[in-house]
């Protein structure tokens, strides 16, 4: 474990998963931005589509942007589990091999 | 991996059965009202019965542990974090304001909404896992490690500049949960407003005095169960009797329709306009008075003088001399005072003479114009509220408390999910009593008004609660003859739903709950950054561990005395002050949060020139555009208010932190390491 081309690989596969959680982090975030932002800039101009007896904007601001925002911690904390456990996976791979 | 299994087990059947006991203790005092037990002792049983229980949780819970008393040994499993968190998170103000506020403003009110539960995004992704994988005790423990280049490298001045940041944050706000505690208990138990303070206080203490975060978060679970049940029961009932579906979440999107029907009905009423012309004269009259001022004041006084004498020369009946002198006496003192009371009765009547606005009309405005500014400042309100969620350090310390990254990230999810269960009812709520207020008030008799009126009328005679006077005398109740506060609309539901009185109760249970469960959270943030980052870290580091935790435990019983003292005082500029924490905690603590995570380039002269530039910006811009702190509104930039300077604070913090970094040398190897660590899988 200590050569050093093992700390190296290790360094890369951490380097990678970092690379994954900021991806998912800023797809994440972007979908975050836009349910807000676009729920409120366009309120006036969406206010004659109706879902389930709601004017849209009012749906949205009431329950559909938390509804959302619950949906991206879910995704966030599922897909995070794979990524660590892919993490591990590879690491335990690497390290049995001779 | 079993030992947890047991754990989450074990917990779930406490709370099952505890669950189970508090329905039979509604269920049997239901019973008893019905057999005719008075209704101030339904008041008293509901206060001693959640007290004493919050009371026996937090004594079964005591230790002298540091992990215990700081983390809660961190084995929370995620689902009961969750829960605690957002116990820990619906404060008084989500309880008792939130839905008042959706009643008067309606959409725009709906930016807390989205701001409170958006933030919680921002917690999840950015900012939980990576604490919880640091591991240590504090938000400032956090920052301190991070930017730890400073003096013998314990990163002293970043921490002690958190800390303050930490108290200025959390106290303003303990203040508000306290204040409320003692407004819930005199109302419904009758007993004084300091006297409900100090009950208040020793039931916050006999739960976080012990046990600290052990005995706060198993006392948390408990108050939201109690949260939980007293907002939805009036909610489903109103849901059930207005839209015939138990779900009120789902059924007012068939309500919200008749609303808008009711209100254009209302709308083109014409003893409505009637009412609302009455307003406009009066607002013209006072407008008239205050441009002729000081004239105008001695005029009036003297006008009163001869009113009050001719009275009492021609005999009239003693009630109209009592009135008359009254008015005299509540006359402004001088024409400055007269300038400031009569401008806010201008205002007040202009308002009252408005049109109605429609209940789910984005941005009402005269014109395109001022309707902009109005969606301007609902987006930079949802921007402060967002980022302050995810910077208040009572809720982040909450994700040192599970047993690993994955569960803290699954405890955010909880804890959303279970603020959402109250979040998406409190606009439905709104919309239900809304519409029953509008369809069955309006249009009674004034013979025939509803007790719950007068009774609500009557609890605060300075500042009414609901105020119902037939401005035009056709003895009809108008909607424009109504004004109600904001604060009385959820505490009054069961009455105005027509629910028994066990339900006032429980609700005024709910409120003392969730006022109760942000306090505990807020004094052990204040009283752990004291005493673990300004005692422990900087005064005396070879404290032992039980030295510690007392001092821990006298500085929380410190803190909460004075907490209570200033709540006593009714500070109405500090309870004011409660939005803007938001805004200071998102300015001061957010970008240096998020950049010690996401840049490895951000030293500790960066996050101190951050810090302090976010604070200063914020606190800048609040003194010169808030009435309240002596600015005006003509100074704002771009019409934004005063709660929102955040969204200038936080720029500059992240600006200002981002600058000074390149400008100074590169963080230390270890602050480096640090981040690696945090980032890495565990």
């Amino acid at each position: 474990m200590d050569k050093p081309t093992d700390r190296a690989a290790l360094q890369a596969r951490r380097a990678a998963h970092w690379r994954k959680t900021q991806r998912l982090t800023v797809i994440l975030l972007a979908i975050w931005l836009l349910t807000g932002f676009l729920t409120v800039f366009y309120a006036r101009e969406l206010l004659h589509l109706n879902v389930f007896g709601w004017p849209l904007p009012f749906y949205m601001a009431a329950q559909g942007a938390s509804l959302v925002y619950l949906a991206i911690i879910g995704v966030y904390a599922w897909s995070m589990r794979r990524l660590d456990r892919a993490f591990h996976e590879a690491q335990q791979a690497a390290e049995e091999q001779p | 991996m079993s030992a947890p299994r047991t754990f989450f087990a074990r917990l779930s059947r406490y709370y099952l059965l505890f669950s189970a006991g508090f329905a039979l203790f509604l269920l049997a005092l239901s019973v008893l009202e019905q057999e005719g037990m008075p209704r101030s002792w339904i008041g008293y049983l509901f206060m001693i019965a959640t007290i004493t229980l919050y009371a026996t949780i937090g004594v079964i819970s005591r230790t002298s542990n540091v992990t215990e008393y700081y983390v809660a040994g961190r084995r929370v499993p995620a689902m009961f974090n969750g829960m605690a968190t957002a116990a820990d998170w619906i404060s008084a103000a989500s309880f008792i304001s939130l839905a008042g506020g959706l009643y008067l403003n309606g959409f725009d009110g709906l930016a807390f909404i989205m701001g409170w539960t958006g933030g919680y995004c921002l917690v999840a992704l950015l900012i939980a896992p990576y604490l919880r994988k640091f591991g240590q005790y504090t938000i400032p423990d956090f920052l301190a490690a991070r930017y730890g280049s400073g003096a013998e490298g314990r990163g002293a001045p970043v921490r002690v500049v958190a800390v303050a940041a930490t108290i200025i944050v959390s106290f303003t706000y303990v203040v508000a949960q306290i204040y409320a505690v003692g407004l819930i208990a005199s109302r419904f138990t009758g007993v004084d407003f300091s006297v409900g303070i100090f009950l208040g206080l020793a039931s916050i203490l006999v739960c976080s005095f012990l046990g600290g975060m052990r005995a706060i978060t198993w006392t948390q679970v408990a108050q939201y169960i109690i949260i939980l049940v007293a907002f939805l029961i009036p909610a489903m009932w109103l849901s059930v009797k207005h839209a015939d579906n138990p779900v009120p979440q789902l059924a007012y999107g068939k309500v919200l329709p008749q609303l808008s029907a009711r209100e254009h009905v209302l709308e083109n009423d014409p003893k409505e306009q009637e009412v609302r012309d009455i307003f406009q004269q009066r607002a013209k009259n006072y407008q008239a008075r205050l441009e002729r001022l000081p004239e105008s004041w001695e005029q009036g006084r003297l006008a009163a003088q001869r009113q009050l004498d001719e009275l009492r020369l021609k005999n009239a009946p003693l009630l109209d001399i009592r009135n008359a002198e009254r008015y005299l006496l509540a006359y402004p003192k001088n024409a400055d005072e007269a300038r400031v009371l009569w401008q806010a009765a201008q205002a007040m009547n202009q308002k009252r003479s408005e049109p109605i606005t429609p209940h789910a009309q984005p941005f009402p405005a005269p014109d395109r114009e001022q309707s902009d500014i109005k969606r301007n400042n609902f987006l930079a309100l949802v921007f402060c509220m967002m980022l302050g969620t995810a910077a208040l350090p009572h809720i982040l310390m909450r994700s040192y408390t599970t047993p690993s990254v994955h569960e803290t990230r699954v405890s955010v999810f909880w804890t959303l999910f279970f603020i959402l269960l109250i979040y998406l009812t409190i606009p439905a709520l709104a919309v239900l009593v809304k519409y029953d207020i509008y369809s069955a008030l309006v249009g009674t008799q004034y013979a025939n008004l509803p007790t719950w009126v007068s009774y609500w009328a009557n609890v605060d005679k300075l500042n009414p609660l609901i105020s119902i006077v037939d401005v035009n005398r056709d003895g009809i109740v108008q909607l424009a003859e109504i004004a109600i506060d904001a604060d009385v609309l959820v505490l009054a539901t069961p009455e105005i739903a027509g629910l028994p009185y066990v339900i006032s109760g429980l609700v005024a249970a709910g409120g003392l709950a969730a006022a109760l469960s942000t306090a505990d959270g807020l004094l052990l943030a204040i009283s752990n950054a004291l005493s673990h980052d300004i005692y422990y870290k900087v005064v005396d580091p070879t404290a032992s561990t039980r030295k510690r935790v007392t001092i821990s435990k006298l500085l929380l019983l410190a803190v909460a005395f004075i907490a209570a003292y200033a709540a006593s005082q009714k500070p109405a500029d500090i309870l004011s002050l409660v939005g803007v924490a938001f805004s200071l905690a998102a300015s001061t603590l957010f970008p240096v949060l998020v950049l010690g995570v996401f840049w490895k380039r951000a030293n500790h002269y960066g996050a101190l020139a951050g810090m302090l530039t976010g604070f200063g910006v914020c606190l800048y811009y609040m003194m010169h555009t808030s009435s309240m702190l002596g600015g005006s509104a003509a100074e704002q930039w771009f019409h934004i208010a005063p709660i929102s300077a955040g969204i200038f604070g936080v720029p500059a913090g992240l600006a200002a932190t981002v600058l000074v970094s390149w400008l100074t040398p590169k963080p230390s190897r270890r602050s480096t390491g640090l981040v690696e660590h945090i980032r890495a899988p565990e």
